[in-house]
């Protein structure tokens, strides 16, 4: 991969002008990136090309493949509704692979450590790079610099606009389908994998050339309901298992028993209800991750202590916010993904718990998204710097960790809360300056650690809220020097190549930072 | 012949500890091998503390394999230590980390003890953020949480965070352990800002006094300025029987804890949720220590999930008659002050009481009284002692008196 040439974008950080030879406009600011052009669409189909019976059934993976005219160079979707417990992606590339097609750009809303696999795929060549969020192995590997071309991670939102610009042309997307029907019409929430719901693929569905549904529950038309509209569909392919649900509830699911996350959650609960945020007819969104669990079910606490009442909950549905739910604290989950099987259950029988996409939820190119509409979110970070910058994607030490998921999305509500610890085992983690910047300080509104809760100076209204709540603030520096005393000093910064191994989008399409080559 | 040894650990599951295997050699100055998980980062830094921590220890030539799981410096310059004494080398010093923030801060004799958190003396990861869940006090533990094989290495790391650690508001305990081996560990931690020591299973006012007698040598000779108070654990029958004596040993005794995992061990009983068989006992400590006019302690409540049991424990230990409870979760230590606080009707009444009272002395009158009835004395003394918890736990604010005139 040839060196590309570098700009300095608005956020002061150096970022490539071009990926995987296009250009590519660097990060404006927030809310500066306004394309003047039309939205992409996927060619006009006709309906006498497809079958009037209806059923678009294939023999299997390879056949749909094929008929869908898969040659080298191609992109191609999968979607992370399964997280660590999705099966398709595998078997997309190994048909690839049997089908000696070469240079492929896989396309996933993300990836997980159960696409370890995919390496071996790199490595032959039938992949050529990946675009899209990656963790675990594949954020290893890619971090070495072993990946032919660059790496880009996207927001959910992201990759919904990037559909919609044209800045990536889906050729075929591959749905996983708890339950589908041989028209195509697909849903989450019933079969023997249920796992929820369907909304990242709902830009591949609309907007990819080629749609294939992969299911492990064939049933008869119709399919009710239709999370995924058969009529975007030319293929439905039956496998023996398409995921396995029980892996929703993966690693950053689970809540926390550190007594320290514990008391960082109850400060960031305590912060939500002294602000006055915490009212009647309020929202709030919190990600997945064991201190935002715990978040949430200390809030639960006290709204019921304070008879308050939400008007809707953003999910990552979980078992605490199913419980809040149907215990009256909330009238709607907004839902965009399940985190557990009690959300799947959920999500199928109450009508209050309503589905969503990237679409309805973080999409630049709509006409206006919920996430700005949410009055306070909850969300990880793996650093954070004294202008609230903050890092969710890679390491102190540069390796990619995290996808971004939706947490830039997330950014644009009325409160955005980081709640972190000042330090993990002795790497701080507020620092001088973040070593990848995915979310600009104007957006980070209130840091909450268990040394103290920093608060935003640009949101002077909300000092002024928690003034006299005995909460304990602190100016975000004094939290940091702290941390670095008892580190034995500023952490050195990362060693870090000047190969550019992926590349950091903004919400927009703009680059907002990039990742360099760490070890070999 | 090289004398070797090992100090620390690493592995699966280990965090924020190293493990250190030292060798000392004829000759060759020091070599440093270290992987750490934090190299990138730190590396440089470790290397330079592990030749300072040598150089203090006056070892001159030596080999030193580091294997860091992300350890802070103060517990890698404890583990360095530990493996080097544990050698058998000849050692010529000490290593001291820097005095961290708030080091060198006195105590009050009666300051409020409700709740005392134990922390293990040989996992320093867990007293790094123990003040952020504000217990009254910090117990570093080198007695029962410490395996007989790893005294040692926790006598180091518990000085070495007594030194380097900022508990905040939290009193700074030290569990020594039994006599006599206790009074060696006092050589440990008396030099290092150590608030209160206490003293397990103990039986009579001469073990109290000789706990006492080492400290005030220790005092002298390291011209220590601030005292070294005194908690003694009542932990058998024989301590139970002689908890006045125990109580009234020094001056320096600043409050009576109960300890009934052991009591109950040594009456040949279990230990019960109800806790008939330790009323006795606890009773003892309580009316001991308040004879002796210092605190009475509860003893800790284990199950660190049942908050409804803990929350029932706090409240019969107060009924009782005690000041305080041992925790051993952080998440404990809400429930205990939250327990611990004087209900509010009962705040409403001592305030009452406590303007009956205030205004009789200021008319100099003998005698109290709140409408038609008169206030005994020892209820007026309850009612201060239910307004100052309420204002210490802000129940109550400074200027309540206003208020209510």
């Amino acid at each position: 991969m040839a060196s590309p040439t570098m700009v300095e974008n608005a956020a002061g950080r150096p970022v490539p002008a071009e990926i995987n030879g296009e250009a590519a406009a660097p990060f404006e600011g927030v809310g500066r990136h306004r394309p003047k052009k039309r939205k992409a669409a996927p060619s006009v189909a006709v309906c006498a090309d497809y079958p009037s019976d209806g059923n678009k059934v294939v023999a299997h993976m390879k056949e749909a493949l094929e008929r869908a005219g898969l040659r080298d160079g191609m992109t191609i979707s999968t979607h992370h509704h399964f997280r660590n417990g999705d099966l398709v992606a595998n078997a997309v590339f190994d048909a690839a692979a049997a089908l000696g097609v070469k240079d492929l750009r896989w396309f996933p809303s993300a990836s997980f450590p159960c696409h370890a696999p995919i390496i071996d795929h790199l490595e032959s060549g039938v992949v050529h790079h990946i675009e899209g969020s990656m963790n675990g192995p594949l954020g290893d590997y890619c971090t070495r610099g072993k990946m032919r071309g660059m790496g880009v991670l996207r927001s959910h939102g992201g990759r919904y606009q990037a559909v919609q610009d044209g800045e990536v042309h889906i050729d075929i997307a591959v749905i996983a389908a708890p339950t589908a029907d041989p028209f195509g019409n697909a849903n989450g929430v019933s079969g023997p994998s249920a796992c929820g719901l369907l909304g990242f693929a709902l830009a591949d569905s609309e907007y990819a050339h080629k749609v294939i549904v992969a299911t492990d529950n064939l049933i008869a038309f119709p399919c009710i309901p239709w999370q995924i509209q058969g009529n975007h569909v030319d293929h439905v392919v039956v496998m023996d298992r398409v995921g396995d649900p029980s892996k929703i509830v993966s690693g950053t699911t689970r809540i926390t028993k550190s007594p320290d996350r514990l008391l960082i959650a109850e400060l960031t609960a305590r912060f939500v209800r002294d602000s006055g945020i915490m009212k009647e007819g309020f929202s709030f969104q919190a990600g997945a991750g064991g201190t935002s669990l715990a978040f949430a079910i200390y809030l639960a606490e006290m709204m019921r202590a304070a008879g308050v009442k939400a008007r809707f909950v953003r999910g990552g549905s979980n078992k605490y916010l199913v419980d809040m739910l149907d215990e009256g604290l909330t009238d709607y989950i907004l839902d965009g993904q399940t985190f557990d099987l009690d959300g799947v259950e959920s999500m199928r029988h109450n009508p209050r718990h309503q589905n969503t996409s990237p679409f309805t939820s973080y999409n630049y190119h709509g006409k206006g998204n919920f996430a700005s509409m949410v009055d306070a979110v909850v969300l990880g970070a793996t650093e954070v710097d004294v202008n609230f910058n903050a890092n969710v994607v890679t390491h102190s030490d540069g390796r990619l960790l995290h996808g971004i998921g939706g947490w830039q999305n997330c950014l644009f509500s009325k409160c955005t809360i980081l709640p972190i610890p000042s330090f993990r085992d002795r790497i701080p983690v507020i620092v001088d300056e973040v070593t990848t910047l995915c979310g600009p300080g104007e957006l980070i509104d209130v840091v909450v650690t268990e040394r103290g809760i920093a608060i935003n100076p640009r949101r002077a209204d909300l000092i002024d809220a928690v003034k006299g709540s005995g909460l304990p603030l602190r100016p975000i520096e004094e939290i940091r020097d702290e941390v670095f005393v008892l580190c034995g000093g500023p952490p050195a910064p990362p060693e870090r190549g000047d190969r550019v191994v992926a590349a950091i989008k903004w919400v927009d399409g703009t680059v907002i930072d990039c990742v360099r080559q760490v070890g070999k | 012949m090289p004398q070797k040894a090992v100090a620390g650990r690493s592995g699966e599951g280990v965090r924020s500890d190293c493990r250190v295997i030292f060798e000392s050699a004829e000759t060759g100055g020091i070599t440093i091998a270290l992987t750490s998980k934090v190299a990138s980062m730190y590396g440089r830094l470790t290397e330079e503390l592990a030749s300072r921590v040598l150089e203090s220890l006056g070892v001159v030539h030596a080999s030193l394999t580091i294997d860091d799981s992300g350890a802070l410096p103060f517990v890698i310059a404890a583990r360095i230590e530990c493996a080097v004494r544990r050698s058998g080398v000849a050692v010529s010093g000490t290593h001291l980390p820097p005095a961290g923030p708030g080091y060198g801060a006195a105590t009050e004799k009666t300051r409020m003890r409700r709740s005392r958190l134990y922390l293990p003396g040989n996992e320093p990861k867990f007293f790094v953020n123990a003040a952020f869940h504000e217990p009254d006090a910090v117990i570093l533990d080198l007695e029962d949480s410490v395996a007989p094989q790893e005294k040692d290495a926790a006598r180091v790391v518990v000085r070495n965070a007594l030194r380097a650690l900022d508990f905040g508001r939290a009193e700074r305990m030290v569990r020594i352990n039994q006599l006599p081996v206790g009074l060696d560990d006092l050589d440990w931690i008396v030099p290092c800002n150590v608030h209160v020591v206490l003293i397990p299973k103990c039986e009579s006012a001469d073990q109290v006094k000789a706990v006492d007698e080492r400290i005030a040598e220790i005092r002298q000779r390291e011209a220590i300025e601030n005292p070294v108070y005194l908690m003694p654990i009542m932990e058998s029958a024989l301590g139970a029987i002689r908890a006045f004596d125990v109580a009234s040993a020094t001056e320096n005794v600043i409050a009576l804890a109960v300890g009934l995992e052991d009591y109950t061990a040594d009456i040949g009983t279990q230990r019960t949720l109800e806790g008939r068989e330790s009323f006795w006992a606890r009773s003892q400590v309580v009316n001991a220590a308040r004879a002796a006019g210092v605190q009475p302690i509860d003893t800790v409540f284990s199950d660190v999930g049942d908050m409804d049991g803990l929350r029932a424990s706090v409240l019969e230990a107060k009924a009782l008659g005690f000041d305080g409870k041992g925790c051993i979760h952080p998440r404990q230590i809400a429930v205990i002050h939250e327990a611990f606080a004087p209900a509010d009707a009962e705040v409403e009444r001592a305030k009452k009481i406590v303007l009956a009272f205030e205004e009789a002395e200021a008319a100099g009158l003998g005698v109290v009284s709140l409408g038609t009835k008169m206030i005994d004395p020892p209820v007026v003394k309850r009612a201060l002692r239910t307004v100052e918890l309420a204002e210490k736990t802000g129940k109550l604010s400074g200027g309540w008196r206003e208020d209510n005139r």
